[in-house]
């Protein structure tokens, strides 16, 4: 655990605007957002986890209320074989990741299944420095 | 004085001073620093934080001032070198010469997506892909991705005749001009061009690959485009607006240009033809 993750190299800014950021998803959520579970109500906006093997991938999602430095704003982890994948939820409630960030999903399962496509078998590293 | 031209028209000569600059640029690790910035601000730029370089109004000053900065490195290895823009509107196809052994290189093949030919090529030695968000560390495209289409002619006009620059909530659920071109809403003109390359083209290294900066090169005339047909009409928003670069508010990571600064481009460089 003591690699250098993308929050990392982020830096500390990053981090505190991380923390605005998720403070915003519930207020974001929009009204077309119909995956409510029974989760506390600031929560209710918010997709269910799932955990599934997608073309031989290991694909989990479940919401991060405490993460904060992760998530930048998406309010939810993805991992893919237990490497984080960077995602980010757009204000209309669709989703991106780090690697399909110019085309939008409609959920992070969504998004996470279009991962495991783009990768091609590769295995997600952190953010190298140059 | 820089002129950026329509790539479709460079010779062989400026084609090659262009390759052999970025060749030098990353031999020497200075290109890599661009991907750096770039996917540090693409994973930060959040809708309901702070915005800087995308989905959000500065994405166009932004682009505009990391361009210039780029084209300055190039120049610093060869002074007659400027950066071209590729009218994908025009050049469609991967028939288009950009896609040449000469000068980009085409498509990936089937099997992972490699770039097999030109110089950004692995097999070339002269192109790892150092920052990257997964294991591999090849140039990879997919033009044409999944059976996409470029924007056409009709559709970029569709978004120039959009008379306000941008709106609240400034991001990418705004409507105007710069969300429109961005491409989070309406026709899709930036994001998609991404997505038609695929590759790391579509990944928040995009960078890495060198069409990158002729893709932005002619996003940023569509911005000079747009001002000559909308003379009236201000970059938005003018004053002091929460996690959102206003008018006279300066850009990070430069800290020393605004909006303002960037306005007017012709003090850095001219095109080929009139805005």
């Amino acid at each position: 655990m003591s690699r250098i993750t993308r929050r990392h190299a982020l830096g500390a800014s990053a981090g505190a605007l991380a923390g605005l950021a998720v403070a915003g998803v519930a207020s974001a959520a929009g009204p077309s957002d119909t995956s409510a579970t029974s989760a506390p109500r600031a929560a209710a906006a918010e997709p269910a986890a799932f955990d599934e093997v997608h073309r031989g991938r290991r694909i989990q999602g479940a919401p991060s209320h405490h993460g904060g430095h992760h998530d930048h704003g998406s309010g939810y982890q993805v991992h893919i074989d237990g490497d984080e994948l960077h995602v980010m939820r757009n204000a209309d409630g669709t989703w991106i990741s780090v690697v399909n960030h110019y085309e939008t999903f409609a959920t992070p399962l969504a998004v996470a299944r279009a991962a495991v496509v783009e990768l091609q078998g590769a295995t997600l590293v952190p953010l190298a420095l140059a | 004085m820089t002129v950026r031209k329509n790539q479709a028209n460079l010779t062989a000569t400026e084609k090659k001073r262009f390759v052999d600059a970025l060749l030098e640029l990353k031999r020497s690790g200075r290109y890599d620093t661009f991907v750096t910035t770039h996917n540090a601000f693409i994973m930060s730029d959040t809708d309901n934080g702070e915005r800087v370089g995308h989905r959000s109004p500065s994405f166009l000053p932004w682009h505009r001032r990391f361009l210039i900065q780029f084209e300055r490195a190039l120049q610093s290895v060869d002074a007659s070198v400027a950066l071209p823009y590729w009218d994908w509107a025009a050049d469609r196809t991967v028939a288009s010469s950009l896609w040449a052994d000469d000068f980009l290189g085409g498509t990936g093949r089937s099997r992972d997506g490699q770039v097999m030919t030109g110089p950004f090529a692995s097999a070339a030695g002269s192109w790892p892909v150092t920052v990257r968000v997964d294991g591999r560390d090849y140039l990879r495209r997919d033009l044409g991705a999944s059976g996409r289409q470029l924007p056409t002619r009709a559709e970029v006009d569709s978004v120039l005749a959009m008379s306000t620059y941008d709106t609240a909530p400034w991001n990418s659920a705004s409507n105007g001009f710069r969300n429109h071109v961005e491409g989070w809403r309406g026709v899709n003109l930036h994001n998609r061009v991404h997505v038609w390359v695929g590759g790391q083209m579509a990944t928040g290294v995009s960078p890495n690959d060198p069409v990158f900066w002729l893709h932005h090169a002619y996003i940023d005339k569509l911005w000079a485009d747009w001002q000559a047909r909308h003379p009236n009409s201000p970059y938005l928003p003018a004053t002091g607006t929460t996690d959102v670069v206003a008018l006279r508010d300066t850009m990070r990571p430069w800290n020393d240009v605004t909006p303002a600064d960037m306005l007017d481009h012709t003090p850095h460089y001219t095109y080929d033809t009139a805005a």
